[in-house]
């Protein structure tokens, strides 16, 4: 059992969905409330990473962030070590490669509020931050929980563009995903078999708990 | 205190009219659906925003897109029911009305909530959330929390509009006796005449966006023009009148300043003042007090002018006391009576002609309720 890759994953995990988090609200958010050309193409963009394949787009990202790009350039400039083939890297493809996931369904909340439930609550004396506070979010919030939920869960799989933008490096960017295929490489069946049960238990335990708190949420709004 | 509104806009809602409504009256907006009176409301509140407009409260400025101003919605102070409510689904009652609270400590909003719940008669359900009540209940929510903001304006949606035909009435009802504490300029929007007629000072009449009449309710009521604009065929008359008692066979006698008339069964207290809607077209003239008639309402009036109508009829308006009821006959009939301004006549009307929510409680009554 590779604790380190676990430990690892739960990590790249967890940096996900807090970087997507405030992203999937106000993207969301915009998304769902206003009208404008070309809505259709910034929601096409944003599902894009749901129909690549995972190879193709970690390739596009390894050369975007390559040491001859100009983000791998900066970036190399700024902290002295290659965005690729590190965990920072790993990150960043990650939030990039989850954005259906965690835009999506938060959408799908917010347009579950209705657009008079604003307006009265607009009509009630609340700013925008206070609306989106005691109003909006309450009520968007099982789209939200469905969206980090399933970022969660996503990223603890994900395979190959782990593998294209950050390697195998042990403890740096060798997830669960990549451990157990090296396991597989290595005719270690039990390791491989272990790992994969507890990824199973892990994924399960994430949308129960997404699910019960779902449930518990239908019934506060009854 | 008084609401003053100039809008004009072009497409896609065209719009260009101007009122002004004072503090305490109820102006209703009357209209067909697409007319822009739903607009126009939307405007005031600050949810939509005409080519050139001009709202003012009291001489504070809410639009005046020549200045360049336009406060977002949250910083006028409205207060707006909303056709279907949208009260805020997560929330209880009461806690919908203290949403709409600015300021004070949370005891003061608790008790406020409690006794702004007491005034829609929903003591006892602030707890509920609004999944959990009724069409009406709701409605008396969604007013609550309108009132909870202390509104310079309160702006009324449609607001009777989701409710069945009992509870209207009886909304209707205590919209009437909540007068007393609304010392607000009140808009509401309806394209129900009769709604309008109940419970409006004064009406409104939009089409295409324009007002193409104006006047107190009575005025309005028995002006063809406007009704015509309504698509209503039906002229009618508003008379006033006081519960007198309650018949064994289940009519209810009232007086009124031209004598007592029975109806159909009214659910109200002895010396409870109402207002009566008399269709024009339901209205029989006599020159003498008939006899041995079934009809059992008979008022005595003088007729006050005789207007033609398109066609074969003509329009007789009636004084009866102070008030005008109005009588659509042919104008042979006028000619045979040789009816003329400052006769006296006799006005019978049937006791089921009046239908149950042609009857409203009097704005009068304020002071009693």
């Amino acid at each position: 059992m590779d604790w380190t890759a676990l430990a690892l994953s739960l990590r790249l995990a967890g940096w996900t969905v807090a970087i997507l988090l405030p992203i999937s609200i106000l993207a969301g958010r915009f998304l769902a409330y206003r009208r404008f050309a070309g809505k259709g193409l910034i929601e096409a963009l944003v599902m894009l990473p749901l129909i690549l394949p995972p190879t193709v787009f970690g390739f596009y990202l390894l050369v975007a962030f390559g040491r001859n790009s100009p983000i791998g350039g900066i970036w190399q400039e700024m902290f002295g070590h290659q965005l690729v083939f590190s965990f920072e890297g790993l990150v960043v493809a990650s939030v990039i490669f989850n954005l259906p996931f965690a835009i999506q369904p938060a959408q799908r909340g917010f347009e579950a509020v209705g657009e008079q439930v604003r307006e009265a609550a607009a009509c009630c004396g609340m700013s925008p931050l206070a609306s989106l506070r005691q109003v909006e979010l309450p009520l968007a919030w099982p789209g939200i929980l469905t969206a980090m939920t399933l970022t969660f869960a996503h990223t603890l799989g994900e395979f190959g563009i782990v593998l294209m933008v950050g390697g195998s490096i042990p403890g740096e960017t060798r997830t669960i995903a990549i451990s157990i295929y090296d396991r597989v490489q290595a005719f270690d069946d039990q390791g491989a078999g272990i790992m994969s049960a507890v990824l199973v238990g892990i994924s399960l335990a994430t949308i129960a708990v997404t699910y019960a708190l779902s449930a518990r949420i239908g019934r506060r709004l009854g | 205190m008084a609401l003053e509104v100039m809008a004009r806009n072009a497409a896609p809602i065209p719009l260009d009219v101007r009122f002004r409504v004072e503090p305490g009256e109820l102006l209703a907006l009357v209209g067909h659906s697409g007319s822009g009176k739903t607009s126009l409301l939307r405007a005031i509140a600050g949810l939509w925003r005409p080519d050139t407009g001009r709202v003012t409260v009291d001489g504070q400025v809410w639009l005046d897109t020549d200045a360049r101003v336009n406060l977002p919605p949250h910083r006028r102070h409205v207060g707006m029911v909303f056709q279907s409510y949208a009260l805020f689904p997560h929330m209880s009652a009461a806690q919908n009305i203290q949403a709409a609270m600015a300021g004070a400590c949370a005891e003061e909003r608790r008790a406020e909530a409690g006794r702004l719940l007491d005034l829609v008669n929903l003591s006892g359900l602030g707890g509920r959330r609004p999944a959990q009540l009724s069409g009406g209940q709701q409605q008396r929510v969604a007013l609550a929390r309108a009132l909870a903001r202390r509104p310079r304006a309160l702006l009324l949606d449609e607001p009777f509009s989701a409710v069945d035909r009992a509870t209207r009435e009886r909304l209707h009802a205590e919209i009437v006796a909540l007068r007393a504490h609304l010392n607000m300029p009140v808009v509401l929007v309806t394209h129900d005449m009769n709604e309008a007629q109940i419970l409006a000072d004064r009406i409104a009449v939009l089409s295409k966006g324009v007002i193409v009449r104006e006047g107190s309710t009575p005025e309005l009521m028995s002006d063809p023009v406007a009704l015509r604009a309504m698509g209503l065929r039906e002229v009618a008359a508003m008379l006033s009148a006081r519960v007198a008692g309650q018949e064994a066979d289940g009519l209810t006698r009232l007086d009124t300043a031209g004598g007592a008339i029975l109806l159909p069964r009214i659910e109200a207290e002895r010396g409870v003042p109402i207002r009566v809607r008399i269709l024009a077209h339901e209205v029989i003239l006599a020159r003498a007090r008939p006899e041995g008639l079934s009809a059992q309402n008979i008022l005595a009036g003088r007729v006050r002018r005789i207007v033609p109508g398109e066609g074969p009829g003509v329009m007789v308006y009636l004084a009866i006391g102070d008030e005008e009821i109005v009588s659509r006959i042919t104008r042979r009939a006028a000619e045979s009576l040789a009816l003329a301004p400052g006769d006296e006549v006799f006005a019978i009307l049937k006791s089921m002609s009046v239908a149950r929510d042609h009857v409203g409680r009097a704005p009068s009554a304020r002071s009693e309720m």
